[in-house]
């Protein structure tokens, strides 16, 4: 502890929500290696919303679910508001994933069988909350995304931008550091997809740090700045201007 | 630790896909069902020995005499061995302590007649103490006792089958019974469970018979009792030493198998019936252990199915924290939950049609088929082992899910 932060190696206590160097991934297909990822860098602050961009194939999947800590990179750093994220247990995993991470997918992946507030709660769950306090908690985030009138239905019951809002509050159920959208708007319409993304703008800017993969040029706009990728490398990282979502709503 | 949660989740799971559980489980159920009605029917089968067996005092003694099969100290082959009374009280003061009842038996068949009936019945010349060993229960009248033996008086007690073949609707007591021209008078008649032809039986003193019929004091053969509080292994030890007495008294061979014959068919039928036990006892394990096998692989099969339907779940629960230990219990759990639950209901079943069709089952040897309260008992801790061998397979599978790999699949 003598050492001043001149001379340390790491900085334990970045700025940054999210830093990633030189991060490497492929996959064998076959008796050949595919290489998705080809020396990554990127940092995301906290409270920035990024847009990752691309093509299919060009490994933006890839690096959300690395990110998501969903797989494992080959080579490179990652750090998750200053904590390595390395050489991870499949029990460190689901920790991690449980404390930092709050997911929203393209087809919601609710569980068909448990209600709204069931859904919202199942983290709190696998945080060993309380029955009773996770239920008042996921009830709190219901009602946070509109859907309190809905807690006890079943996501057969509700339309696809009410089970993405149901989604959205799970993600924000365990308090995450970091939200993680794949393609959140993928399944719905146009006006249903503005009001989603309206919704995860308020949730920026109330201060989530959030990141998500689009496809769609109108939706990655909304966000703060945008990252494309093309064959595993970075081709652009530029700031934009926010387009807020409510105006088409 | 009980985790109320986990339970609430499990069964959850199982409610809110019946279909599914009740498909895993009737494997289970009729794997079990089967075992309890073959387990029933087996203890049925040896409740039906058991009844047989104890129509004769189990202590009883058959010794038998013959002729020589073999040469001995300079005596021919073929010699006819004949015990008389003074051999009968021999065996009395050698044997004493272990003897509990001793009668001759001399056997012969006769023609049998009153009035107009007539048939051809077994006439044994017996003492008092062969009621108790043949366990005759008097009816009517008395059994013969000793005054008759000391006068050698022509009387006679009648099987309970031979005064109604013979007798009809009337009592035979104090009436006269022709035995190929002699008469007896009959003193008393009895039953004996046994079966019919133990109850078409005659018997008279063993005296009279020598007298009238032998013209010496030859008994024939030697039937005994020993004391009941031998065991089975001592019992045929003292068989053994019987045998080997008789065999130098009457200078036989040891190894002559034909002129001294201690049987008991008790004790010999009784290691049958120990065998025929042990040969259910080890056929009823398998059947039921091939059972439950089939049953285990049947619901193994299944949770690997579940495991299947419900990878993108597990991915999810994954995704959203799950530990691998989590969900190994689920799955895990929900197996034993579903075999413990459907095996019971396939045990009560089970129970339920023996209960109804157990009556019914005498004529094919099936005697109060039931499962004891013991077996319920570990039934349960073989289910619940049995589910979580079923489960464990399909568990494994699944806490290596990869939540990448099951949330790309939907």
């Amino acid at each position: 502890m003598g050492l001043t932060s001149k001379y340390s190696i790491f900085t334990y206590h970045t700025q940054n929500m999210l830093e990633i160097r030189k991060l490497h991934k492929s996959y064998p297909i076959g008796d050949r290696s595919l290489h998705v990822l080809k020396g990554i860098d990127l940092s995301v602050k906290a409270g920035e919303m990024v847009a990752i961009m691309g093509s299919s194939g060009s490994g933006k999947s890839t690096l959300l679910n690395i990110i998501g800590m969903l797989d494992e990179a080959d080579e490179g750093e990652y750090i998750l508001d200053g904590l390595p994220i390395k050489d991870l247990t499949e029990k460190k995993a689901a920790v991690y994933r449980n404390k930092f991470l709050g997911f929203i997918f393209q087809s919601f992946n609710l569980i068909n069988y448990k209600t709204a507030l069931e859904n919202v709660a199942l983290p709190l769950y696998y945080q060993g909350m309380k029955r009773k306090e996770r239920q008042e908690l996921a009830m709190f985030h219901l009602t946070k995304v509109g859907l309190a009138d809905w807690a006890t239905h079943l996501p057969k019951e509700l339309s696809g931008g009410q089970n993405q809002r149901v989604a959205i509050a799970r993600a924000l159920a365990a308090n995450p550091k970091l939200l993680l959208a794949d393609e959140p708007t993928g399944a719905l319409d146009s006006k249903t997809s503005h009001e989603i993304m309206a919704f995860i703008q308020q949730l920026n800017d109330e201060g989530k740090t959030i990141l998500m993969v689009t496809h769609e040029e109108d939706i990655a706009n909304m966000c703060k700045r945008i990252v494309r990728l093309r064959d595993g490398v970075i081709m652009e990282d530029t700031k934009v201007t926010q387009l807020r979502a409510e105006q088409y709503v | 630790m009980f985790d109320l949660d986990l339970w609430r989740e499990i069964f959850q799971s199982i409610n809110k896909n019946k279909t599914r559980a009740l498909l895993s489980g009737f494997t289970v159920a009729f794997a079990i069902m089967l075992f309890t009605i073959l387990f029933g029917i087996a203890n049925g089968l040896e409740n039906t020995f058991e009844k047989f067996f104890i129509k004769t005092a189990e202590n009883a003694i058959n010794i038998r005499f013959g002729t020589t099969s073999k040469p001995y100290k300079g005596l021919q082959i073929g010699r006819q061995i004949q015990p008389d009374s003074k051999d009968l009280s021999y065996i009395e003061k050698e044997f004493g302590d272990n003897i509990e009842y001793i009668s001759p038996r001399l056997s012969r068949t006769y023609q049998v007649k009153y009035k107009k009936e007539k048939g051809s019945y077994n006439i044994n010349g017996v003492s008092p103490d062969y009621q108790y060993i043949e366990n005759a229960k008097i009816k009517d009248g008395r059994f013969i006792n000793l005054k008759d033996i000391k006068s050698k008086d022509k009387v006679c007690v009648i099987g309970r089958l031979v005064e109604e073949d013979l007798f009809l609707k009337e009592s035979a007591i104090g009436k006269n019974l022709d035995l190929e021209g002699v008469v007896y008078k009959i003193v008393g008649v009895y039953s004996d469970s046994g079966g019919d032809s133990q109850e078409r039986v005659i018997y008279a003193p063993y005296t009279t018979i020598q007298r009238l019929y032998i013209g010496n004091d030859d008994i024939g053969n030697i039937t005994l009792t020993y004391n009941p509080k031998l065991s089975v292994d001592q019992g045929l030890a003292l068989i053994q030493e019987m045998t080997s007495k008789l065999k130098n008294k009457f200078d036989v061979s040891p190894n002559d198998q034909r002129a001294v014959r201690i049987g008991s068919r008790v004790l010999t039928e009784k290691k049958r019936l120990n065998n025929i036990s042990a040969g259910l006892g080890a056929l009823i394990p398998i059947i039921g252990f091939g059972t439950l096998i089939a049953g285990i692989l049947g619901i193994s099969n299944i949770m690997i199915f579940i495991v299947k339907e419900r990878t993108k779940e597990i991915g999810i629960r994954k995704a959203l924290g799950a530990s691998p230990k989590s969900i190994v219990s689920i799955i895990l759990l929900e197996s034993i939950s579903i075999t413990t639950i459907t095996g019971y209901m396939g045990l009560l079943i089970g129970i339920g049609i023996l209960e109804a069709i157990g009556s019914n089952l005498e004529r094919y040897f099936i005697t109060n088929p039931s499962v004891s309260s013991s077996l319920l008992f570990s039934a349960t801790i073989v289910l619940i082992i049995a589910g979580a061998i079923a489960g464990f397979l399909p568990a494994k599978k699944a806490s290596q899910i990869k939540p990448i790999i099951a949330l790309r699949n939907g």
